[in-house]
């Protein structure tokens, strides 16, 4: 099992993965498939068992029930030692006594590697840190610390290389430029890349395809682009990102799609996008989707009438509006300030519409705040 | 959430290797139990013993008696001893504690010429044997025809206590944050104030924790106090006195109840520590 | 003008005890160490001659416990080190909610007089304990075998006496060890032994360094244990010094050893430190 373990690659398959700690259950029964070369990410807030499936996948907790496969091979109970999985830890988790160089050629010399100085270096190169071989961890920023954190796994050409919040103790600027690097070395390299985080703009960045966790188990998972025009629940729809879910009833049909009725007016929805499982739906509509018009301009797609500007707030690329509905619900607007057109003040009598292709439909016994009391940015650790 | 944990399809790990690998997580929990078994073998020994019927050697056990509980002064020259070993302990943490302190706050607090020099002082007289620390202090005294006994045992005391005291009341300093000062400075209170509001409170229990330390070292000591006694005799020189014949029970008996006494002052101020952490 | 006096007026009475009653009595100790006794007899009464060879002679009569001194007190403290390291190891990193609790039982036997103690394990191994004739019975040992009065009783009971002295600057360190490095370790193919061997220990050694040092120093100058555990043969240089004071009354000798005592143990510890420092520490 453990000379076999080590050169394992192929898919990473997690089979019903449970794991409970007394009466608390992490994560429940879990089934996964990351296909090899994916840059995969598991999103979701603190709390969600994102970093216990991970750790599970590291070898560093061991499942109370369920498998783990990495192509036909068994790793479940495998040490991490023997795993061909690497990770970059949060907080990074350098060694403090050795030099930036040790650091790097550790999982090597463990391997009894040949060249471990061709390597070391051609690592430092490729995260563009060749000057600070001889330096100590301590003496290095935050943002060099990560780079060197990445090449230490990646150096060891893992199968899998698991990513814990890699991003998370850099400033937001450092972030974006490191999205877009752990990228671009995602590609250059052509590792699987498993990547955890509470940061949706992160994952959407960079993941092929993301899994949002909720609560131990998966709610949905697919490409960025497909989670956000499609989710299928209000956690969803709410933690990716914005949305606006109005309360309605399936009144009728119109081909491919359902009009609905929200309090007396009617739009249409598609029914592919719909996830409702009778009657009662919640419509979801993105807030850029959204147009905002003056009363008696003309308009066409779903139209909502009755709208009253309660406020407006200016920043610089668009402008966001809450409009309150006649029902009183306040909807979310944003309006990209390209068109030249003086933005709408408060107090405005407006109209919303949008293309009814963009619009989402909810099972209407959900919870319409599911997902958007967590504020992703004050979450650090689980 | 429903469990389906008996569901056939889901794949078990193996309840051997699921055993050997929870005793290759404990191993060192297990160690632990027998490493603290093999440190308390001798306390429960003496706890023991002090609850035996023995007479006049304390060798063997011949039953079981609470006399020894109920008169612990019983044996000749116990009390005395015991009396000597807590008055000189009391001087000895009170001076130690006091100079320490000081020193402790020259060295975390200030930056000043001759500060290495400062901390070289206080590490030799830690790196010097007791038996040097002793052996000198008596020639000195006798070099100045001072006869050994009471004032000298303290002032010897004094000196290897000195550096622990300097020891855990700086690492007290040093983990306090600066910005504490400064922020009772900017809310107007003046360096005495900020002292005495601030860092005094805030250092606090560094210097109880010294405190208790000096006194455990004082009245723990055995070889300086054997050079500078003279006829007086401290606790640890009775029982080092008496070992040859078998030690009295009652010898038993005041030493389990400091270890009691002890105890209890120690988890009294964990809790204390931990209730003002919680309110905080 | 007040700011720079300040720290020297703190210093100041602290620093002038430990002259007077430290560094006083270290000069008087080298100055008594070269006398000689006055008209060559037992008089008591001794003069200053400047007789260096004192420390030759000294040296040359107890080299045997000069050196049984320094063989037991490194013994006892890799033994102490062998048996506090796990210990600590456990305290700080699987500790838990016990953490504080296991800390308190760690100094406990502190609360014991530590005279009681080493008089209850010369009981406890004692002809009429309980172990030697468990251990006869079984036959591990036999019959005029004894546990006291040799020198395994002698060591056993300084690392008993020094163990928490070893253990709690190795759980300081040891504590301050970022978990994370423990699991990157293994996470980059590294077995358990590797991890301890590559990652632990070096980032514990500066409770290594300071624990032996808490532990060697005190040991290589005992002669309780020796007293109470030991025999005649089994004799240390602490119980030279200490005859020859309060017993024989030899001054100059007493003072020749115990200043050669610790002029070797600061040598050997300033040359530790020295290389623990260059090579290991962080």
């Amino acid at each position: 099992m453990t000379k076999e373990s080590i050169t394992a690659k192929g898919d990473l398959r997690l089979t019903r993965l449970t794991k409970s700690y007394g009466d608390f259950t992490a994560v429940d029964d879990l089934s996964l498939v990351i296909p090899e070369g994916s840059f995969f990410a598991l999103l979701g807030p603190s709390g969600c068992g994102k970093t216990t499936t991970l750790r599970m996948i590291a070898g560093l907790e061991e499942p109370t029930v369920g498998s783990i496969h990495l192509g036909a091979t068994d790793i479940t109970t495998t040490k991490p030692c023997q795993r061909p999985i690497n990770t970059v830890f949060q907080n990074y988790a350098l060694f403090p006594h050795l030099t930036i160089y040790e650091n790097i050629a550790f999982g090597l010399r463990r391997r009894g590697i040949k060249d471990v100085e061709a390597a070391v270096d051609k690592v430092l190169a490729l995260v563009e840190l060749p000057h600070l071989a001889q330096r100590k961890p301590t003496q290095l920023s935050g943002g060099q610390q990560q780079r060197i954190a990445l090449a230490r796994a990646i150096v060891n050409r893992p199968a899998l290389l698991l990513l814990d919040e890699p991003l998370g103790a850099l400033d937001l600027k450092l972030r974006r430029q490191m999205q877009i690097e752990l990228k671009w070395i995602q590609k250059e390299v052509g590792l699987t890349f498993v990547h955890v985080t509470h940061d949706q703009e992160e994952a959407m960045t960079m993941a092929d395809t993301i899994a949002v966790m909720n609560e131990g188990q998966i709610e949905q998972m697919g490409s960025p682009a497909d989670l956000y025009d499609n989710p299928k629940t209000a956690f969803v729809a709410n933690f990716l990102g914005q949305s606006n879910l109005i309360k309605g009833t399936i009144s009728g049909n119109d081909g491919d799609s359902h009009i609905v009725d929200v309090f007396g007016q009617k739009i249409s929805l598609p029914k592919n996008r719909s996830h409702a499982i009778d009657n009662s739906i919640y419509a979801g509509i993105r807030p850029e989707k959204f147009r905002i018009s003056r009363l008696g301009t003309p308009t066409s797609g779903n139209i909502l009438t009755g709208g009253h500007i309660e406020d407006v707030s200016y920043i610089g690329v668009s402008t966001q509006y809450q409009v309150e509905m006649p029902w009183g619900q306040e909807l979310m607007v944003f309006e990209q300030n390209d068109d030249g057109v003086a933005p709408f003040s408060k107090d405005e009598e407006v109209n919303i519409s949008w293309e009814p292709i963009f619009t989402f439909g909810l099972r209407g016994d959900e919870d319409a705040t599911a997902g958007s009391e967590v504020n992703p940015e004050e979450l650090d650790e689980e | 959430m429903n469990h389906k944990v008996k569901d056939a399809t889901i794949p078990h790990i193996p309840t051997g290797a699921r055993i050997s690998r929870w005793i290759g997580r404990n191993l060192i929990r297990i160690y632990a139990v027998f490493a603290f078994t093999y440190l308390f073998i001798p306390v429960a020994y003496t706890f023991a013993f002090s609850f035996n019927d023995s007479g006049k050697s304390n060798l063997i056990w011949k039953g079981f008696t609470l006399d020894n509980w109920q008169n612990p002064c019983g044996a000749p020259e116990v009390c005395t001893a015991l009396v000597n070993s807590v008055k000189i302990g009391f001087l000895a943490t009170l001076f130690s504690t006091i100079l320490g302190t000081m020193i402790a706050f020259a060295i975390g607090r200030y930056s000043f010429k001759g500060r290495s020099t400062s901390n070289l002082m206080i590490f030799l007289p830690m790196a010097t044997p007791e038996i040097v620390l002793g052996a000198s202090l008596l020639s000195l005294f006798l070099v100045f025809q001072i006869n050994p006994g009471f004032w000298p045992t303290v002032m010897a005391h004094v000196v290897f206590c000195i550096s622990f005291v300097v020891v855990t009341v700086k690492a007290r300093i040093a983990s306090l944050d600066p910005r504490l000062e400064q922020a009772a400075m900017d809310l107007y209170a003046n360096e005495r104030e900020t002292f005495r509001r601030v860092t005094l409170p805030l250092v606090a229990p560094g210097i109880a924790a010294a405190a208790l330390l000096a006194f455990s070292l004082s009245f723990d000591d055995y070889i300086i106090t054997n050079f500078n006694s003279g006829t007086l005799k401290t606790f640890p020189e009775f029982v080092y006195a008496s070992a040859a014949r078998g030690i009295p029970a009652q010898a038993n008996v005041i030493g389990s109840a400091m270890f009691f006494l002890a105890l209890a002052i120690v988890i009294t101020g964990q809790i204390v520590g931990r209730k003002r952490k919680v309110s905080a | 003008m007040r700011k720079i006096r300040t720290p020297y007026l703190l210093l100041l009475p602290g620093f002038a005890f430990l002259f007077t009653f430290f560094i006083l009595p270290i000069m008087n100790l080298a100055q008594t160490s070269t006398q000689t006794p006055v008209g060559g007899g037992d008089t008591g009464e001794f003069e200053q001659t400047l007789r260096f060879s004192n420390y030759l002679d000294a040296f040359l009569e107890n080299r045997e416990q000069f050196g049984r001194s320094f063989v037991y007190a490194t013994i006892a403290t890799l033994l102490a080190l062998a048996i506090a390291y796990p210990l600590a190891y456990a305290i700080a990193l699987k500790g838990g909610k016990l953490k504080n609790f296991m800390l308190i039982l760690v100094i406990a036997p502190f609360f014991t007089s530590f005279l009681l103690r080493t008089v209850a394990w010369k009981q406890i191994l004692g002809e009429e304990g309980f172990v030697v004739p468990t251990l006869r019975t079984i036959g591990i040992i036999s019959e005029n075998t004894t546990l006291t009065s040799t020198s395994f009783a002698v060591v056993m009971g300084m690392t008993y006496n020094f163990l928490p002295f070893m253990t709690l600057p190795l759980y300081a360190s040891i504590d301050r060890i970022d978990p994370r490095t423990l699991e990157a370790s293994g996470d980059l193919y590294a077995n358990g032994f590797t991890t301890f061997r590559r990652v632990t220990l070096p980032l514990s050694m500066p409770g290594v360094v300071a624990g032996t040092l808490l532990t060697f120093i005190p040991a290589a100058g005992d002669y309780v244990n020796a007293e109470i555990l030991g025999s005649p043969n089994t004799k240390m240089i602490g119980n030279v010094i200490e005859s020859r004071y309060l017993t024989i009354v030899d001054y100059p000798t007493a003072a020749a050893l115990s200043f050669t005592l610790m002029v070797v143990i600061l040598i050997l510890v300033t040359l530790y430190i020295r290389k623990a420092g260059t090579e290991e520490l962080v």
